[in-house]
């Protein structure tokens, strides 16, 4: 059984009907990655997945739980976390203390110590700069600090808008890998990305979004030796 | 390329100014700025604050220094530091040769002044430009004469400005806060004799005092202590400094804490009781924004939510207290049968509960709105309150334009009624010191984080699962709590009150005080409210100049102190940010046009 199940989804701005019936799942153990072109929907499916955005028709389930209509931070406290796209770290604050933020829904004080460790060793960078205030990082390790803070609410899935935007290679390196690490850790993730070939060298499955509708899916292989994607992102 | 031209050949014009040409230029600007000063009255209503003051023998007037003299002085003066500063003259002497120069300029430019009145009647024009002025700027000496002290006087101060910037540091600052002092203490010498009202110091008064102003003596003496103070301060302060910083860091923080503590009790609690019912009137004033400081601060220090309406719930507070126990037709209790008259603590309960209902019901509408939409949003739902009491809908049971009179006092358990200006003084300090505690368990607490949260990034405050809903609604009615204690603690103080009390200025005040002492610090909000609601009633005389003040205090602060009076950790951390990424930028901006220019001797490169 899938972990995060998407059937269907239609979602309207206003008048444009932005999403077509949007399908995907993501099962445990696995990155999956959401990729296709500027304004394809991409974020919008992340908004619908996390409550942000109102689904007009269509179901999102959680381990085959349905969920219909749940405010965005009931989703948070069920496991379903997002990293919003830009890396929005709370830049005044110190990473600890974005840390500390992450872990808002958590009361468990012993166990929100326990998943700072396991965070802390998943990136090991922020961890020699937990009093360092968060707007002075590297882009690079903001991006990490952004997910890490993600996980600090021990999701069951984490949702992640486009990592690599605006980061050098070597850091998209870098922030990929964190992801693996990720997946690694027992949290599957949904990886919404522009930088396609990278993406599909650490994903185990793929969608490819075309307007509003999924046009293709496959596992990374064949989604990388197809010749539409190949012609279409991988230049 | 034609900009380049003229703007190279500017700045070579600026480079090639001589030392002499910049003394013309300083004594122009600050002559100017005299002339200004004097055309708009602010020199004459100077003019009439004495600093130093006598009465010679047998004389009806007093003699002596005023501020609007001063005024004109540290212009001069100033007009000399500019010269030192701008010519980079190390010797001293001819660094006050320049100072004198710019100072006789500006006082030459000051004389056009007086000529042209006794030449043409300007009055239609310049309603400042009267007979007391021109006697001001002549010293009551006729033309000729007074033409002559201008110029002189003019030059003494510009070397001496020269001469001040020249002098070390050490050597310097005693002279500064001496003059500082001096005049602080002639200006308020009312406020201080005031103060000093006992029979005891009588004497020590008179010595120092006459009725208009410092006695020379006094201002003598003043001006040596502080200057005395501030030396040894000087030499001790670094060992001083080194014995603090060696202390263990508890009890490093101790000490701040209580020397601190001890400043704020001396000040809030001993002072009022001393200082008689007018400064006691104007604690009073200053607690109910202190207490309204505190509740804005939870909204838009706290969690971002700038909100411009925030006088409604000061109205709510007070109309609640009002109809609940006036002693009026309006009232409640006398128009419904079987309902109680409260007293006004039971009252005051009942305001902050309003307060929050109200705040809560104001927070709904604008939940999605962001940004400069809130203030304008805010700003229209503030002025609903006001303009609800004055419908002829509501006027039935509110009382429209008359208001709700006769506002009984508290009365303690022994029966006594806290009615003088000092007493309610403590029930608002008591009020301010439960509420800054809830503010600071707040501010401390998880809802706090969560403010924080949203005041950062309000979307992704929602993707770590935090309630944006509940936590705003939170940040209005707890904020408007705060407003709504000050109200029904003002509805007492006034024993009436009407719908015009409740203007948007109020609004705007809470907010610029806020601002001033520094976005979301506990201490600030007290700072600020002394700053900008205690000054400018004790400037009360100044009248309508009094907002003036109040524009160049805040855009002042602003400038020297961006981060507020006493910004809180987080804000100082946030400005030290800004500052170091401006720096960063500069010095790479800085090395780019420095390679650029190496790499392409005949310019930049297109
Ligand atoms: N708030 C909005 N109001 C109206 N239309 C919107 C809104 N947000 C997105 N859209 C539209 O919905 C479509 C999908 O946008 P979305 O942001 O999901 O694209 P995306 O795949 O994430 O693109 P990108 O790769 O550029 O981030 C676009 O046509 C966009 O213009
Ligand atoms: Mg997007």
């Amino acid at each position: 059984m899938a972990v995060l199940d998407v059937q269907n989804l239609h979602v309207f701005y206003g008048q444009i009907h932005a999403l077509h019936g949007v399908s995907l799942s993501v099962d445990k153990d696995e990155i999956v990655t959401l990729i296709g072109a500027n304004g394809a929907g991409k974020t919008t499916t992340l908004g619908a997945i996390s409550g942000v955005l109102p689904v007009a028709e269509g179901e999102v389930s959680l381990d085959g739980q349905p969920l219909g209509k749940i405010m965005p931070h009931d989703l948070v406290k069920m496991g379903i976390v997002q990293v919003p796209e830009g890396r929005r770290i709370f830049g005044r604050l110190t990473v600890e203390e974005n840390l500390g933020m992450g872990a808002f829904v958590r009361k468990d004080k012993d166990g929100i110590v326990e998943s700072r460790e396991r965070v802390l060793e998943m990136f090991p960078v922020l961890k020699e700069r937990m009093g360092q205030v968060a707007g002075t990082l590297s882009g690079g390790e903001q991006q990490m600090l952004a997910m890490a803070r993600g996980l600090m609410s021990r999701p069951r899935v984490l949702l992640l808008d486009e990592p690599s935007m605006g980061l050098a290679p070597m850091l998209v390196e870098q922030v990929f890998g964190a992801v693996q690490q990720v997946r690694d850790q027992g949290v599957p993730v949904l990886l919404v990305e522009q930088n396609a070939f990278m993406a599909l060298q650490i994903a185990d499955r793929g969608y490819v979004m075309e307007t509003g509708e999924i046009s293709l899916q496959g596992s990374n292989r064949e989604l990388l030796e197809n010749e539409d994607v190949k012609r279409a992102y991988l230049g | 390329m034609a900009f380049d031209v003229i703007a190279s050949s500017y700045r070579e014009r600026e480079k090639e100014h001589t030392p002499l040409g910049h003394a013309v230029i300083a004594g122009i600007s600050f002559g100017a700025t005299g002339i200004f000063a004097a055309l708009v009255g602010i020199l004459y209503l100077f003019h009439e604050r004495w600093i130093v003051a006598w009465v010679p023998e047998g004389a009806a007037d007093p003699s002596g220094l005023t501020l609007g003299q001063s005024l004109l002085l540290v212009f001069a003066m100033w007009a000399g530091v500019q010269v030192a500063r701008k010519t980079g003259e190390e010797r001293l002497g001819a660094a006050c040769l320049l100072g004198a120069g710019a100072g006789l300029v500006a006082g030459a430019v000051l004389c056009v002044l007086p000529i042209i009145m006794s030449l043409v009647k300007l009055r239609f024009m310049f309603i400042a430009l009267t007979q007391h002025l021109y006697d001001m700027l002549t010293s009551g000496l006729g033309l000729g004469l007074g033409v002559v002290v201008l110029l002189v006087a003019g030059a003494l101060a510009g070397a001496f400005g020269a001469l001040l910037y020249r002098l070390s540091p050490r050597a310097r600052r005693p002279i500064i806060y001496a003059l500082v002092w001096m005049a602080s203490i002639g200006v308020f010498q009312e406020l201080i004799q005031l103060l000093a009202q006992q029979e005891v110091l009588d004497p020590i008064r008179e010595w120092f005092f006459t009725w208009d102003g410092l006695r020379p003596q006094g201002a003598i003496a003043i001006g040596l202590v502080a200057a005395a103070v501030i030396a040894v301060w000087d030499t001790t302060r670094a060992r001083l400094e080194e014995t603090f910083v060696a202390l263990p860091q508890g009890q490093q923080r101790l000490l701040h804490g209580s020397g601190v503590a001890l400043l704020l009790i001396l000040v809030l609690i001993l002072f009022p009781l001393v200082a008689g019912n007018f400064i006691g009137q104007v604690m009073l004033f200053i607690g109910l924004f202190i207490l309204m400081g505190m509740g804005l601060n939870l909204e838009i220090g706290l969690a971002g939510l700038l909100d411009l309406g925030f006088v409604a719930f000061y109205a709510v507070g007070a109309y609640t207290c009002a109809l609940l126990t006036a002693d009026s037709p309006y009232a409640i209790g006398q128009r419904v049968d079987w309902f109680p008259m409260f007293n006004w603590w039971w009252a005051m309960g009942m305001a902050v509960l309003m307060a929050v209902f109200v705040g809560v019901l104001f927070g709904i509408p604008v939940l999605k709105i962001r940004g400069d939409y809130l203030a304008v949003a805010t700003l229209g739902l503030g002025e609903i309150v006001r303009v609800l009491v004055l419908s002829d809908f509501a006027a039935p049971v509110l009382a429209g334009a008359q208001g709700v009179l006769n506002i009984p006092p508290p009365y303690l358990f022994t029966g006594a009624a806290v009615d003088d200006p000092i007493e309610l003084y403590y029930i608002a300090l008591g009020a301010a010191a439960v509420a800054a505690y809830f503010a600071y368990r707040l501010e401390n607490s998880r809802l706090g984080r969560a403010w924080t949260a949203i005041r950062d990034d309000e979307d992704v405050a929602q993707a770590l699962g935090i309630n944006l809903v509940n936590v705003k609604l939170l940040a209005y009615g707890l904020g408007a709590a705060f407003a709504g204690l000050a109200g029904a603690i003002f509805a007492t103080m006034l024993t009436s009150i009407y719908p015009h009390s409740f203007q948007l200025i109020i609004s705007v005040n809470v907010l610029a005080l806020i601002i001033v002492g520094g976005m979301g610090s506990l201490p600030g909000v007290v700072v600020g409210a002394l700053a900008l609601i205690g000054l400018p009633e004790l400037l009360r005389e100044f009248g309508e100049y009094r907002f003036f003040f109040y524009g160049v205090a805040i855009v002042a602060v602003m400038r020297l102190r961006p981060a507020g009076l006493w910004p809180s950790a987080a804000r100082r951390r946030e400005m030290q940010l800004e500052e170091e990424t401006r720096a960063a930028v500069e010095a790479q901006l800085a090395a780019e046009t420095e390679s650029g220019a190496a790499s392409s001797p005949e310019g930049p490169a297109r």
